[in-house]
């Protein structure tokens, strides 16, 4: 789950990282009331998980109550590559001295989390490692042994950091490892993490990523959650508890398993057809799951036709082969279902199939992927399924 | 011979009395695994079906002998009885459950590999391991895995993927081929088993004559593979990786799964693969007929 920068601001600021005093606003009267209160001059935000937002005019300095008004009004409801502005931030303008980098990430290969610092900050990391890789110094860090305050410190002089700034930074790196770690992210990154003039650090952005997994420790999300932006089809799977996403095709996808689902995708578009998504309904292919599932393809109105790709491990052909027959009585659908079944019992789970008298232009049972991913392709392209 | 788990291999089912444990640990148990224990904090002296339940797991290795468990717990438990389990003295952890926060995945393989460097951990959110005919622990259907003919060519699997590890399992029974060891390593960010470690056991298991790699987008653990492939293995291997078509940025079902900053792509996993000398199919069917090939030129 990705934050929006005013939320990571106040997840770093409640593991006592430094930063910006400021306020979330929906309206311009709303922006102007927190302007007021936190003084003068102000930073107006878009709030949207898309980069690129000051380039589009998403971000600007208001020096009184008109210019915040003025911006204010511009910025919400500005469309940012796709993305339609429902908030602002408005904080305390920050007089800058020098911009850095820090983030912390889990390393896969290594097994380890990752500091990775720059004294170069304020612009895209990736162009960094680009253009000067030295320029970025990466330190894993044992998840037993966890992050001390002098190994922050040792990094901050490996990269170039200025004595001045050494100890804020090993201290702000200390606490984003903090937050890192026991705020289950799977990112937790400053891009620019600053030095005023006066001499303290201070994050000026936030950029969180949090391990859904670990929601159920952190009762403090659900705010967060409330909040993501996610289009009608994956609502509507969300609230049924479908791992859904969304994608712009036309043959709608059903399997069980994400490693079947993804490869399903794959054959769809290797025989000349475009999926309409990804939806992985796991283990147990019931007639409520199989329901919920239909309901969610048949809610995108750009699906020809529908391939569900089923391999029976665990779940049993029969069963599957029944939730279907069951769903498809509970759901009017608009397209055709293409069907491969195959695994446990899958004679079995065929045979129901064929005898609940469902016609021939509204099931079609093909004995492999391949064969099944071509007839769904060829309906949604507007040929004949035979 | 079979990598990891055999005939002989002793198991426990951590959650043996809860839904998941007793469904999988009794369908393992009458594949013919030996599972001879059960445990469950505060039901030690039951027992499920004949099968006797402990209160720790250090009690059930101790009655039973125990050199093997079956994680099947839910999310918040699992750490703790992974490192239950490690500090009893089990050389072989197989967690199947799902929804384990990878800071935790973290935690556990820092301590297992500081404190326990000869304990193994597959897992977790992974359907597990079978010697076809031998040892079946986790969710897998035996029935779709073709034991290994003595004296023919036999062939190991590895997965990243739960219902791609069955695919596998089922396209080689279709092209008659016999398998020594499917081991499903599971789609996790932290892992405990690597496609590093099955590779380097299949390649010195004289029983396995060719391997089969399944992998899937995201991290770069197929790129480690192709590595390791280009110096250590010498079996002849195919492979599949899943998630050609997957956009960047979108999570596909699991945490493991993700295209992010131009890294982990199916592209760059096929291309490392192919460098390294494997046969990689466009999907799991090719991938199996590739597999029959290179088993009919080893004859």
């Amino acid at each position: 789950m990705d934050l929006f920068e005013y939320q990571g601001k106040q997840y770093f600021a409640s593991f006592g990282i430094p930063v910006s005093a400021g306020d979330v606003a929906h309206t311009v009267d709303e922006s102007v009331a927190i302007a007021e209160r936190i003084g003068y001059p102000v930073v107006v935000k878009a709030q949207v998980q898309v980069g690129g937002r000051g380039k589009a005019g998403g971000i600007k300095l208001a020096n009184d109550k008109n210019e915040v008004r003025t911006h204010a009004g511009n910025i919400i409801g500005m469309d940012i590559k796709g993305h339609v502005v429902k908030r602002v931030w408005i904080e305390r303008a920050s007089d800058i001295a020098e911009e850095y980098y820090a983030s912390f990430t889990l390393d896969r290969a290594a097994k380890q989390h990752l500091l990775m610092l720059s004294a170069q900050g304020g612009v895209d990391i990736e162009e960094v490692a680009a253009k000067d890789p030295k320029a970025i110094v990466k330190l894993h860090v044992n998840p037993v042994a966890g992050l001390s305050e002098s190994a922050a410190k040792k990094a901050a002089v490996d990269a170039k950091i200025p004595t001045k700034a050494q100890d804020g930074v090993a201290s702000i790196l200390v606490k984003l490892y903090d937050c890192f770690v026991k705020g289950d992210c799977d990112l937790a990154e400053i891009n620019p993490l600053i030095l005023k003039p006066t001499g303290e650090v201070h994050a000026l952005d936030a950029k969180v990523s949090l391990d859904g997994n670990a929601a159920f420790r952190h009762p403090e999300w659900e705010p967060f959650a409330a909040t993501q932006e996610l289009d009608e089809r994956e609502q509507l799977a969300r609230d049924k508890g479908l791992q859904y996403i969304g994608l712009d095709g036309s043959v709608g996808i059903i399997a069980n398993g994400a490693g079947l689902a993804m490869s399903t995708l794959d054959v769809v578009n290797q025989v000349g057809g475009k999926a309409a998504n990804f939806l992985d309904i796991g283990g147990g292919a019931n007639a409520e799951l199989m329901t919920s599932a239909l309901e969610v393809i048949n809610f995108d109105t750009k699906v020809r036709s529908i391939f569900i790709n089923i391999f029976g491990g665990i779940t049993r052909g029969e069963e599957v082969a029944k939730g279907i027959v069951e769903a498809m009585r509970r759901v009017e659908l608009r397209a055709p279902i293409v069907i491969r079944l195959d695994g446990t019992n899958a004679d079995e789970g065929r045979r129901i199939l064929a005898a609940a008298g469902i016609s021939a232009e509204k099931l079609i049972s093909k004995p492999t992927m391949l064969e099944a991913a071509r007839t769904a392709v060829a309906i949604a392209n507007g040929k004949s399924g035979n | 011979m079979a990598i990891f788990v055999n005939e002989n291999t002793k198991v426990i089912v951590q959650g043996l009395t809860g839904g998941q444990g007793k469904f999988h640990g009794l369908r393992n148990r009458a594949y013919g695994t030996k599972v001879v224990g059960g445990v469950t904090p505060g039901k030690g002296g039951q027992d499920v079906e004949g099968i006797p339940v402990f209160n720790s797991v250090a009690e059930a290795v101790a009655a039973t002998g125990a050199d093997a468990s079956f994680v099947a717990v839910p999310p918040k438990a699992a750490p703790a009885a992974i490192l239950e389990a490690a500090a009893a003295g089990v050389k072989f952890i197989v967690c199947i459950t799902e929804g384990v926060p990878a800071q935790d995945e973290a935690r556990v393989f820092a301590t297992l590999k500081r404190d326990y460097p000869h304990t193994r951990l597959l897992g977790p959110n992974c359907p597990g391991i079978i010697s076809p005919g031998k040892c079946n622990i986790g969710i897998t259907a035996g029935e779709i895995a073709q034991p290994p003919t003595k004296g023919g060519k036999n062939v190991g699997i590895v997965s990243r993927s739960g219902t791609l590890t069955y695919q596998a399992l089922f396209e080689l029974k279709q092209q008659g081929i016999g398998v020594t060891t499917c081991v499903g390593i599971g789609g996790d960010p932290v892992p405990g088993t690597s496609f590093v470690d099955c590779l380097a056991e299949f390649q010195n298991d004289p029983e396995t004559s060719a391997i089969l790699m399944i992998g899937e987008i995201g991290g770069s653990a197929e790129e480690e593979a192709a590595e390791f492939i280009k110096a250590n293995v010498t079996k002849p291997m195919s492979a599949y990786i899943a998630g050609v078509t997957a956009p960047a940025g979108k999570k596909m079902g699991h945490a493991g799964a993700i295209v992010s900053g131009g890294k982990g792509t199916a592209q760059g996993k096929m291309d490392a693969l192919r460098a390294a000398g494997v046969k990689v199919g466009a999907n799991p069917t090719e991938a199996g007929e590739l597999m029959a090939q290179i088993i009919k030129s080893l004859k």
